[in-house]
């Protein structure tokens, strides 16, 4: 089973070691990806979801960063490798687009040298060769003029068609699996939507794994074929897109999707906020890490940590001990109600106002 | 160069703000210039929030800059309760600004890093506010308790000791401390989660409530737009394309460029077909030598002779709905009236 995966990650952790203690931003987490699919990874700032993708990278070097576990990549086990055997599969194998298309190039050399350094050092072909290697990755990222724009200077581009470069950088070299860390965070709607395309279509193209890192379930709802939902450096929803959408079992996967404003909602429909704020990473509550903000949460989600478990198909698990939809997520729902825990007041408001009922439990 | 036409205004005496025909236009030495605002004219009611969308450049922020006169715009009438701000002078207009003031956009970077939150909320109270220092902090700490901040546990705390969404709530309290009338949010909530920016604007529509202001929302997002106005504004390249209720706008958009920004939406739900209408071809013209005509034109797939040749005007499509093209996608009355 496990030789077919691009990639197997199973029980990664990174700690940093800080003055108060250890931050554990990720905190055991497993997964498997496959070639050509793609996963997302959805949370809140400070869920864990770019430490991941950089410890499955291997970018993780601060001195202060610890990673455990064990990524296995076609065969290779990355965790424990040195930055100097990585650098052969960084660029060739892995690649990064990264956030902040603004500031991940460098200002002072032209785009066009900055695209092909890595391919000059990895593929061994010449200046001429990488020229005309880069002006055809330009022109695959649908920059127009690719030929005059690849002597220009970052700043002489917007910031949709720097992404794109960035975009054109990681797959200089064919990579096998890329990695996308919130990369239209910073963009309007618009290139939003241009770049997402782009990096579908290439995707198909190259046959390539990608896991999409975002804090908007908008933006992976059509385009992941998986979704792994982040909480405090854990998984703590994993199901395929449209299952994941269909029946959510989560209370905080709802409470993310319940958080976006809708156009079909007339103005001035108040927003369901999630309550609180994230957890703190050095000592993160006890039980279940989302119960001090859950709508959901009973006694005994303070004290004893939910695990993650496969529910009705073994495709989709969750870890919670009061699923949404469920019988004891119906009780633990009307128990809180009751005794007025103000979170759950509001989730029951919002229930009455949209009528946007939880799933019923299968089976 | 003319504007977008002024057939959407209201009477100025219904109205708390009125901008017209509102030009700002940078120099950029050589004779050339970056038309950033051509001819905007919208107004606002007192108790109403208005929403500014548009793509980066459209001259959205420097159309609520200019509310402020920061920079002076080029030409045009700003009318704050019946006073234009285009004539009057800098002291007065100083006076002026203690009812207009401003959010932006990054939270952490607007708030001084080296000073406490006390000190920062209280800032505009050693200009306007009492002299001494006790009736100064009362009026703080009731601000920073109306926003959801423990005033007493903020007030020497610094900046960086809190996180993006509680800095953008005491910049929100230290737009509120001088108990302005109209707030402009400059993207507010673009740079914050998903579930922070659903508290921000649930706060901002509380205080609406308690205090009564009048809000201009400007933003990229639409959903976000659509949840907080009461109208909204559509801008592309310093013009206005359309003006409507914001029910009404997202049900019948009328201006092609307002369908092309629902379509690219991101929406949760997985069942949603992604290969809509938006060309990957699509930048944005620069505004140092914007199209002729209608500014969409080289984006727009309804764009033929006559929107090259001439500038389209705002025309009714009812009594809350305007839009500026020359092929709407919904019937307008045929004889543009008020063009300039």
């Amino acid at each position: 089973m496990t030789a077919q995966h691009a990639l197997v990650v199973k029980d990664l952790r990174t700690h940093f070691t800080v003055a108060a203690g250890d931050v554990k931003a990720v905190d055991g987490v497993s997964f498997t990806l496959d070639r050509g699919k793609t996963l997302g990874v959805v949370g809140e700032s400070g869920s864990g979801k770019t430490v991941l993708s950089r410890s499955v990278m291997g970018l993780n070097i601060a001195s202060n960063s610890k990673t455990t576990g064990s990524v296995v990549y076609e065969g290779k086990e990355l965790v424990g490798m040195s930055p100097k055997e990585m650098k052969h599969l960084w660029g060739t194998e892995m690649a990064m687009v990264f956030q902040d298309p603004m500031t991940s190039l460098n200002p002072v050399v032209k785009v066009g040298r900055q695209l092909t350094e890595h391919v000059r050092i990895h593929l061994d072909v010449s200046k001429t060769e990488a020229r005309a290697l880069g002006v055809e990755l330009l022109r695959s990222v649908r920059i127009p003029e690719a030929d005059e724009r690849f002597d220009v200077y970052p700043h002489e581009m917007s910031g949709g068609m720097r992404q794109r470069v960035c975009i054109a950088m990681a797959l200089a070299c064919s990579p096998e699996m890329l990695f996308a860390d919130e990369p239209t965070t910073a963009l309007d709607v618009t290139v939003q939507h241009q770049i997402l395309n782009l990096l579908n279509t290439q995707q198909r193209d190259r046959n390539m794994a990608m896991i999409l890192v975002t804090h908007d379930l908008g933006v992976v709802a059509g385009r992941a074929d998986e979704i792994a939902v982040m909480y405090a450096g854990k998984v703590v929803e994993k199901a395929p897109t449209k299952t994941l959408f269909k029946e959510m079992h989560h209370p905080y996967t709802q409470a993310l999707l319940w958080s976006i404003p809708k156009t079909a909602q007339p103005k001035h429909t108040r927003l369901s906020a999630i309550a609180g704020r994230p957890p703190d990473l050095i000592n993160p509550p006890s039980g279940c890490s989302f119960s001090p903000r859950c709508p959901y949460a009973r006694p005994i989600c303070r004290e004893e940590e939910p695990v993650l478990i496969s529910g009705v198909g073994d495709d989709h698990s969750y870890a919670c001990h009061h699923p949404v939809g469920s019988p004891a997520g119906q009780e633990a729902f009307d128990k809180n109600l009751e005794e007025g825990l103000p979170q759950t007041l509001v989730a029951a408001g919002r229930i009455q106002a949209t009528e946007d009922l939880p799933t019923t439990w299968e089976d | 160069m003319a504007g977008s036409g002024t057939a959407h205004l209201r009477p100025l005496d219904e109205t708390l703000l009125r901008i017209e025909d509102l030009v700002v236009e940078f120099p950029l030495g050589g004779g050339r210039v970056v038309h950033a605002v051509s001819g905007i004219s919208f107004d606002i009611a007192k108790g109403e929030t208005i929403g500014l969308v548009g793509e980066s450049g459209c001259g959205k922020s420097t159309t609520g800059r200019a509310i402020l006169q920061l920079p002076k715009p080029t030409s045009g009438a700003v009318v704050l309760n019946g006073q234009n701000l285009a004539g009057i002078g800098n002291e007065r207009m100083r006076e002026l600004r203690t009812d207009v003031q401003m959010i932006f956009q990054d939270p952490i970077s607007s708030l001084n890093p080296r000073r406490a939150v006390g000190e920062v909320v209280a800032e505009p109270l050693h200009v306007w506010g009492p002299a001494e220092k006790d009736a100064q902090w009362e009026k703080v700490a009731k601000m920073l308790d109306a926003v959801g901040i423990d005033p007493d546990v903020a007030r020497y705390k610094f900046p960086h000791e809190f996180s993006g969404g509680q800095c953008q709530r005491i910049s929100i309290a230290r737009a509120l401390v001088l108990e302005p009338e109209l707030i402009i949010c400059d993207e507010p909530v673009s740079a914050l989660d998903v579930s922070v920016q659903a508290q921000i604007l649930n706060l901002l529509e509380d205080l609406k409530a308690q205090y009564g202001l009048t809000l201009v929302f400007i933003a990229h997002d639409l959903a976000v737009v659509k949840n907080i106005s009461d109208r909204v504004v559509v801008m592309y390249l310093g013009k206005m394309c359309e003006m409507s209720e914001s029910d009404e706008l997202y049900a019948n958009p009328a201006h092609p460029y307002t369908q092309l920004l629902l379509e690219s939406l991101p929406i949760p739900d997985p069942d949603v077909v992604l290969d809509r209408a938006v060309s990957e071809h699509d930048e944005l013209p620069s505004p140092i030598n914007p199209p002729s005509g209608c500014r969409f034109r080289t984006r727009c797939p309804h764009a033929d002779q006559i929107c090259t040749d001439v500038e389209p005007t705002m025309r009714r499509v009812n009594d809350d709905h305007f839009v500026a093209c020359h092929h709407p996608l919904v019937p307008v009355e045929e004889v543009a009236v008020g063009v300039n």
